[in-house]
């Protein structure tokens, strides 16, 4: 376990770069798409009327490689490229997508997405102003511009470092995938921005067994909005390899899990998916618009215990779940969400803000140019506390101590909440004891977080592999907790 | 509608650049989504868009890739791209295409493309969605609110082209009506839904009953409780007991067995539950979601029985698994556009039982219907299965009251064999489907 190593979160650093023409930008240079073109496609789209229109252009360049027994049997490489157009006429969203960037495709989408209006437009268009742009990820050499062999070999490495570690292991497989994203995002209300997105991620995952014992598997990786540089020194494929492994032959020697109520220590990182599932969905606008939400009207209410603040921040240098802008051309920021316990705010995109009369959280984010922008997380978090991470497992006579987890799922409206740990171990007089075998935790959103009762100092974010669906769109999103511990939470094994 | 002579092109090109096999495909889609929200138009949503993607062989090395441009300067930089990609892959001797013998598509009319669909416009969609929502709304005087209700249609066409000689393509329709209430009592509230789809607009449920259907669905959660932990009989209504089922594709899939990743793994002719499950899947079937001609490699869509009355009788294979197993390929290939084949189900099912659900009910004495289950908490390498639920307590073979925040877990080994009746509702609402399913005991985890 790495739960006394602490990671501080890093201060929002960035380079300020100069305004940048359009014509010098990616979409500018590869496609010819200029100003006036944009303001003559938002024209046509708010040609039937309607508040607000704006366009979303995308080309993805994405590799996927994979080892599987030693092979590399799998390897992919494609290109995506599109336009989303989105027509807001009050309460209403009209949305079409072209995949062609021909000047009539583009209309002709802007006409289909115009259905939703009926009416003059309220909107006076003059210009565009382009936002002052900041590189969050400064990424020099995205790894879709080094040549294959090296990335081959991240996941050659992983393998061979996975498969030494220890003669249990009898399966392995390692994929490493990037995605350089370049976007476009010009709006009606005067937003011009452009933004270039890299994304790269390894994974590994091992099977163990003892002799012909039940296997085990174990899962590793990491990443984010960075370059190859990433995965040398501490995060290198051998690194996640043995991380792997480690958590496979762990599972060799577990008990059942316990199945009931208990006090649930988290350990720091990877656990913050609770944070997410707990408090995140819930807090996001368009459920609180539309009064779908356990946290609907409940601003400036005690919905967790004093010793918990909770972040979403999408400014986080290198995270993966950081952006320069939204996928609305926001620029992102920090947002909080719980302070001391009392709920502070919403997650806002565009559409909601308008409605409620605030202002855009630089949430609006977005699957590709085939989806409408929704309010979602970025990387959310819980802020550090006093206690020492020893002294909360010390304090705790009998518990379950959760190190790592699969993933979570909430029912926004009713509050519940589900999230399965990968590892676990049980608390005995103070002491981390046997380790436990897949074990469910549940629990509702506004009440979880009243029986947290101690907090650690060392909070850490999670290793970069977060991804959230919701509504049939998923992003990649970041977490992060402290070790933190819970007085009452169900949990759902089946030893008595 | 595109032009086959795209992949096929795409497939000689790559021969002519030195690849020794190759396949193509190419999928369009065109989507409508009209979306209404307290009784008012919320969301319009009206596109298509096309991609084909390509494998090539080099000898026994393989690479990938896809392209979302059409034109032949775009198929072509494709075409390259895979060929880049396998000449730094390593030689992986199961790596093939199916035997040229095993090629072939289904010839029988199986009604997956409806015209009627289209012939639906907008204001009639929108105006399906409002009724359904007025519907679930009107339905009972604690639905305050929603969440929605959506008519969408879906149109498609899938190509296939390899080096062996097999080109074939079908075309696919399909729309859906789906209401999503919320019900409140005191401060709690609580969502849930009805939905129906079909492949023809003619076979869709009424807005008047999907509405219905999901207004029940949601007051019966209303005052839900925790109930002590404990052990008991579970009930899987229709819609959990699909997942359930999907659990056992997982297990039976090629992949896993020949990766020993799950617990069905050598277990062929051995009995593995109890002699009420018989599982299927069937590719065959005319007009459901799980029916192609062919699959994913070009190879014909087949019923293959894979547990006969508790007996496992066979794993669901592409060509690739098949070769690793020494077995033959079942017709279950699946992929999007690219990469190597997964192996997928056509309409995989647990056949019906004699017995009715409210049967069911009333037979048990004490113990849990469940009506949701959320979280991923089932490994189908040990068995292991423990997730979140939602449903209603029975007492007396009666419902008692709701229940929510509590878990069920056990093995999903011990679950088969402990499958003591499956009912006689079985029902095609997508390519997985269940009747009502009764375990004899799980672990319920609550206060």
């Amino acid at each position: 376990m790495r739960n006394s190593t602490s990671e501080s979160i890093p201060s929002q650093c960035y380079a300020e770069i100069k305004r940048m023409p359009l014509s010098d930008s990616f979409f500018g240079q590869k496609f010819g798409i200029t100003e006036h073109d944009l303001e003559s496609y938002l024209s046509d789209a708010l040609g039937a009327g309607g508040d607000y229109a704006d366009l979303y252009f995308e080309y993805l360049a994405t590799s996927q490689l994979s080892i599987d027994e030693s092979i590399v049997k799998s390897a992919v490489q494609g290109v995506s490229l599109g336009v989303g157009v989105r027509v807001i006429a009050g309460e209403r969203t009209g949305y079409a997508y072209s995949g062609d960037l021909s000047p009539e495709k583009i209309r002709k989408a802007a006409r289909v997405a115009a259905c939703i209006a009926n009416g003059p437009s309220k909107v006076d268009k003059t210009g565009f102003e382009e936002a002052h742009r900041r590189d969050l990820y400064p990424v020099v050499t995205a790894p879709s511009d080094t040549s294959l062999d090296e990335r081959v070999e991240l996941v050659k490495r992983a393998d061979r470092a996975a498969r030494a570690a220890d003669l249990r292991v009898f399966q392995v497989q390692a994929s490493y995938i990037d995605n350089l994203r370049h976007v476009l995002v010009a709006t009606s209300d005067s937003v011009l921005s452009t933004d270039r997105q890299p994304l790269t991620r390894l994974g590994v995952s091992v099977l163990a067994r003892e002799d012909n014992g039940i296997p085990q598997r174990g899962y590793s990786g990491g990443g984010g909005r960075v370059g190859l540089e990433f995965f040398q020194l501490e995060n290198s494929p051998e690194h996640f390899a043995l991380e792997a492994v480690r958590q496979a032959v762990v599972q060799l020697n577990a008990v059942p899990a316990p199945a009931g109520e208990m006090t649930v220590v988290l350990g720091p990182g990877w656990p913050g998916v609770l944070l997410h599932e707990a408090v995140g969905h819930g807090l996001e606008a368009d459920f609180n618009r539309k009064k779908v939400s356990a946290f609907s009207d409940r601003i400036g209410q005690q919905v967790a215990s004093p010793l918990c603040s909770v972040v979403d921040d999408g400014t986080i240098r290198n995270r993966r779940g950081s952006l320069n802008v939204d996928d609305e051309g926001a620029a992102t920021q920090e947002n909080v969400l719980i302070e001391k316990g009392i709920l502070r705010g919403y997650l806002f995109d565009k559409l909601s803000s308008r409605l409620l009369g605030s202002r855009t959280t630089g949430s609006g984010r977005r699957e590709s140019y085939q989806h409408i922008p929704m309010p979602r997380m970025t990387n959310t978090f819980m802020l550090a506390g006093d206690s020492d991470p020893e002294d909360i497992i010390r304090s705790t006579p009998r518990g379950l101590y959760c190190a790592n987890f699969g993933g979570g799922q909430v029912d926004i409206t009713s509050g519940n909440f589900v999230f399965s740990a990968s590892e676990s171990y049980l608390i005995e007089d103070g002491h981390i004891t046997r380790p436990v075998r897949g074990a469910m935790l549940t629990g509702n959103g506004p009440e979880a977080l009243k029986h947290v009762s101690m907090v650690g100092h060392d909070l850490k974010l999670d290793q970069g592999m977060g991804i959230c669906g919701k509504e049939g769109q998923s992003v990649p999103v970041g977490v992060g907790i402290p070790t933190v511990k819970i007085d009452r939470m169900t949990v759902g094994g089946t030893a008595s | 509608m595109m032009d086959p002579a795209v992949a096929s092109r795409a497939v000689r090109l790559a021969l002519e650049r030195g690849a020794t096999d190759a396949e193509c495909t190419l999928a369009e889609g065109n989507e409508f989504s009209a979306q209404v929200r307290m009784r008012a138009l919320d969301t319009l949503k009206d596109a298509g868009s096309r991609r084909a993607g390509l494998r090539v062989l080099l000898g026994k090395r393989v690479g990938s890739a896809h392209t979302s441009d059409l034109s032949s300067a775009g198929v072509q930089q494709m075409v390259e791209s895979a060929l880049a990609i396998a000449a730094i892959s390593t030689d992986d001797p199961y790596a093939d295409l199916p035997d040229p013998s095993e090629l072939g598509s289904l010839a029988a009319d199986l009604q997956l493309y409806w015209e009627d669909i289209q012939g639906i416009d907008t204001p009639a969609r929108i105006e399906a969605a409002l009724e359904a929502e007025e519907a679930a709304l009107s339905w009972d005087p604690r639905i305050t609110n929603s969440d929605g209700a959506t008519f969408s249609a879906y149109s498609g066409e899938r190509i296939f082209a390899n080096s062996r000689g097999f080109l074939g393509s079908y075309r696919t329709s399909s729309c859906s009506l789906s209401a999503s209430p919320v019900a409140r009592q005191g401060d709690t509230m609580e969502r849930d839904f009805w939905y129906s789809s079909a492949r023809s607009h003619s076979k869709l449920e009424s807005p008047a009953a999907v509405g219905r259907r999901a207004a029940e669905r949601t007051v019966r959660r209303l005052g839900a409780r925790k109930v002590p932990t404990q052990k008991a009989p579970v009930i899987f209504d229709t819609v959990t007991a699909r997942s359930l089922i999907g659990n056992i594709f997982e297990a039976v899939e090629g992949d896993a067995i020949y990766r020993k990743a799950s617990f069905l793994a050598g277990k062929l002719g051995e009995r593995v539950a109890s002699e009420n499950v018989t599982v299927i899947d069937d590719g065959g079937l005319p007009g459901l979601f799980g029916t192609s001609p062919f699959d994913d490699e070009g190879v014909p869509s087949r019923r293959t029985v894979v547990i006969d009355r508790g007996v496992l009788r066979s794993y669901l294979l592409n060509s690739y698994t098949a070769r690793k197993l020494g077995m033959r390929t079942t017709g279950n290939a699946a992929r999007g556009v690219t990469g190597n084949a997964g192996v997928g189900h056509g309409n995989f099912f647990l056949e019906k039982g004699e017995r009715s659900a409210e049967e069911i009910i009333r037979g048990i004495p004490r113990g849990l219907y469940v009506t949701e289950l959320i979280g991923h908490g089932v490994n189908v390498v040990t068995g292991d299965y423990s997730r979140g639920a939602a449903g209603l307590w029975i007492e007396n073979g009666e419902f008692a009251y709701p229940v929510s925040e509590i878990t069920i877990a056990a093995n999903l080994q011990q679950m088969l064999m402990d499958v003591e009746a499956a009912g006689s509702d079985l029902e095609f609402r997508g390519s997985v489907a269940s009747p009502t399913l009764l375990i004899r005991e799980m672990t319920i985890s609550g206060k």
